[in-house]
């Protein structure tokens, strides 16, 4: 049988109750994963209506992904066109297991969720919209734990 | 049902890391656009997509509404070769699917 650290999993479970809490019922369910997934491999589709960050970084299992150097995120000072803001995350952990894109101010703040297979780099060139001026932020899961960096983007046009 | 249209595509090797550049078409409708006459335009966006080599998935995602209008992605992979089948799928809100394949150059 496997060991398990009691403390982490009182901890586990009440981070769980806490998200469940943040996104309803529903967002409990899907915490405690007795939600079908998206189509393919992935998050639940619900994570996609969380309208905070936090609701977001919780429901997707990252509560306070730590800031890292690791994580690079190249965006724009100034969008003039929030329909079309080019955003490129390069994560230079050595294995890197998803990359997320978040915009703190959309009405919904998860833009895309990426599994990067063994073998494909931790690295993404996109295009998203946004509201209004925002911080946008990179989520990277590598060895289980999550990292993010922040950029703010100045919207001149909001295109959401 | 009007038809999909299909997945631009452009994947190239060197030194051994293939760089895939994608164009999604599709319109990734929010479903808070309204339209002439005011009335909320449903939404309708790519919700999953998967990338394929030699059959061997090599990168998916998920999509919710504030990806751009025909999304565009570029992504690198390590042990394409030249001549090699690259797969891309993709599956909407309403159910519907494509795929769309180019050869790495």
């Amino acid at each position: 049988m496997q060991e398990h650290d009691p403390s982490t999993m009182d901890i586990s479970r009440r981070l769980a109750l806490k998200a469940g809490a943040g996104l309803g019922l529903f967002g409990m369910l899907a915490t405690l994963g007795l939600l079908p997934k998206s189509a393919w491999a992935g998050i639940e589709r619900k994570v996609f209506e969380a309208k905070s960050l936090k609701e977001a970084f919780q429901a997707m299992g990252g509560l306070a992904p730590a800031d890292s150097n690791f994580v690079l995120l190249d965006v724009p000072e100034t969008a003039e066109n929030g329909a079309m803001v080019p955003v490129t995350v390069e994560s230079r952990f050595p294995r890197t297991e998803q990359i997320a894109i978040l915009v703190e101010k959309n009405p919904t703040a998860l833009v895309e969720n990426l599994t990067i297979a063994e073998g494909t780099e931790g690295f993404i060139s996109t295009r998203i919209k946004m509201a209004q001026t925002s911080s946008v932020i990179a989520l990277v899961k590598a060895d289980g734990k999550f990292y993010k960096a922040v950029r703010e983007v100045k919207v001149t046009a909001g295109g959401c | 049902m009007l038809m999909s249209n299909p997945t631009k595509m452009r994947a190239t090797v060197a030194n051994g890391v293939t760089e895939v550049r994608a164009l999604l078409q599709h319109e990734m409708e929010t479903g808070r656009r309204k339209d002439e006459s005011g009335k909320l335009v449903p939404a309708w966006y790519i919700t999953d997509f998967k990338a394929q080599h030699n059959g061997r998935t090599v990168l998916e995602g998920q999509f919710g509404t504030s990806v751009s209008k025909n999304p565009f992605l570029v992504f690198r992979f390590k042990g394409g070769k030249a001549g090699d089948k690259l797969a891309f799928s993709w599956t909407d809100n309403r159910g519907e699917k494509r795929t769309d394949e180019v050869a790495i150059g």
